[in-house]
């Protein structure tokens, strides 16, 4: 399995083959489609991420002494960049992902979202993420 | 608003050259400035007074006796009376200078919370924005008042059968918005300010998105009290004004204490200023005072009638144009609104459409335009609104409507 940075260098890469913003966020739109969707029972005024002008949920659940994520939002934009977030912290040791950097998100050229005045919350999102990894990490000691 | 559809001749080039920030990009491409209704953008005029007072006379005013002191008093006394003359109150000193409309909106709620008794009813509006629904709720609270709302049908429109079923001899204020900021609805003010009048009742309108297009009148509209924020009149942000008829603001006891709020003070007993000084504690937004005063003299200088021809022309382009996309719902179609246009294209979230839109040099707001209880009318939870001003074009408007296809078409 890979790592968190493998998963992040690949992700780069694939972004890498765009020219323009707009095939970089058609990719992305593209990628929110296979968001690891949270089960409906979840979508709870608790696992909503604070800071989001569109609704943004997010689960996690231990499987072994992996984190797995799911998540979903309203608008589609938002689910594309949870979905790459997703997709590099989701099946990794909490350890790993509390450790993790995220400077890719400025490599595939998604730098503006990660203004913390943003409305879309990326870095709260990411600071969500951490979290989770935080109190499980706990609790596998 | 309602005007003739005869088109005038309104040179949006020349006024445009008026205004640096137009010609600058955004993400590449040439900025077009739809977010008028959140602010608006300043000429150079009025960035030349600001300059002008930092370059020339920065001094505390009022109580100074040297030459610097007395040409800022001049200027900011000036700048008051300019006011008053555009909102043509009857007297300068019924005009308080504030930090915007919210500021305005709390100092008369919370003198009123004095005024208040347990029972007594305050009503408002269903197209309310936040700031003006929040100091009512904390006032209902601190003096057992009654808040009562007045509903709003399909169109945005408010619902005036509803409005006199709610007023009683109970009523003591009604607070309603001149134009909904959510929806560009222009309120029938004179009928909700005489209705009020006849059971006894004080009426503050929440003029912030009214000002920059339609000229209030405060005397012949013989509302109690008016309220108005210089950024979106082409003034910086930071300031505004409360209109209160003289009597009222006699009756009001201060807001805030400190500095150039006092006649004489001892540890026993503060006297107060009079009008307007008494509402003015502490050294204010001179400059952006002064400013206002030059913001307004740039609008008056193009005139306010030819302003809203043109907007509106700029709204019905706008509107026709954006209807002809499929799935595209408008909301808030009164008759009788200023040139805002709230929509949402299917299914698809405001936000997404704002993002992409964005890239492509165009600024709108996206979500709830602090008007929750609005969107949940509607039960959406935002929409774009684009606003526009005297200085955007139909080429813009051209523009724009081709970058909500190229959105839609990515988003759909």
């Amino acid at each position: 399995m890979s790592n968190i940075k493998e998963i992040q260098d690949e992700i780069v890469d694939e972004f890498e083959m765009f020219d323009d913003w707009m095939q970089r966020y058609e990719h992305m739109i593209e990628l929110g489609k296979s968001l690891p969707l949270i089960e409906e029972k979840y979508k709870t005024e608790d696992n909503l991420i604070k800071g989001c002008q569109s609704k943004v949920w997010v689960h996690a659940e231990l499987e072994g002494d992996r984190l797995v994520f799911t998540a979903d939002s309203d608008a589609i934009i938002t689910k594309g960049i949870i979905a790459i977030l997703i997709r590099a912290y989701s099946n990794q040791h909490p350890k790993d992902i509390i450790e993790a950097d995220t400077a890719f998100i400025d490599e595939i050229g998604l730098k503006e979202h990660l203004s913390p005045t943003r409305a879309n919350g990326l870095v709260s999102m990411i600071k969500q993420l951490k979290m989770y990894a935080v109190a499980y990490q706990t609790q596998l000691n | 608003m309602k005007v003739a559809s005869t088109k005038t001749h309104f040179d949006v080039e020349t006024i445009r050259k008026d205004f640096p920030i137009l010609s600058r990009e955004v993400n590449g491409k040439p900025l077009v400035y739809f977010d008028n209704a959140a602010t608006s953008q300043t000429p150079q005029q009025v960035i030349d007074a600001i300059v002008d007072y930092y370059t020339r006379y920065n001094a505390n005013i009022h109580r100074g006796v040297h030459t610097l002191s007395q040409e800022a008093t001049d200027a900011y006394e000036q700048a008051r009376i300019k006011i008053q003359e555009h909102f043509n109150a009857a007297k300068a000193h019924e005009i308080i200078l504030t930090s915007g409309t919210t500021h305005a909106i709390n100092l008369v709620a919370s003198g009123f919370a004095s005024l208040l008794k347990k029972n007594d009813e305050v009503i408002v509006s269903a197209l309310e924005h936040h700031s003006n629904i929040v100091p009512w709720q904390m006032l209902c609270e601190k003096t057992g008042a009654k808040l009562k709302v007045i509903p709003m049908n399909n169109e945005g429109m408010l619902k005036m059968e509803e409005y006199e079923k709610l007023l009683s001899e109970k009523t003591k204020l009604v607070f309603v918005n001149h134009v909904s900021n959510a929806l560009g609805t222009v309120n029938p003010v004179e009928e909700i300010i005489q209705k009020a009048h006849a059971v006894g009742a004080a009426v503050l309108l929440d003029g912030a998105q009214a000002a920059p297009h339609i000229k209030a009148d405060v005397q012949k509209l013989d509302v109690d009290f008016y309220a108005v924020s210089a950024h979106k009149m082409c003034g910086p942000t930071g300031v505004g004004m409360l209109y209160g008829k003289e009597e009222w603001l006699k009756k009001l006891p201060p807001y805030q204490g400190g500095g150039e709020m006092i006649a004489t003070v001892t540890f026993e007993k503060t006297t107060y200023a009079d009008l307007p000084h008494k509402f003015e504690a502490g050294t204010p937004d001179i400059c952006g005072g002064i400013a206002f005063g030059a913001a307004l003299d740039y609008m008056n200088n193009i005139g306010f009638e030819k302003i809203a021809a043109y907007e509106h022309e700029l709204l019905e382009y706008a509107t026709q144009k954006l209807l002809e996309i499929d799935d595209l719902k408008i909301y808030g179609t009164s008759s009788d609104k200023t040139a805002v246009i709230s929509f949402n294209i299917g299914e698809i979230h405001p936000y997404d459409i704002g993002t992409i839109i964005d890239k492509l040099g165009i600024a709108v707001r996206t979500g709830h335009h602090c008007a929750q209880p609005v969107m949940d009318f509607f039960k959406i939870p935002g929409t774009v609104r684009a606003s526009f001003s005297f200085y955007n074009t139909k080429e813009e408007i051209d523009t724009f409507v081709e970058a909500v296809k190229k959105a839609k078409q990515m988003l759909s």
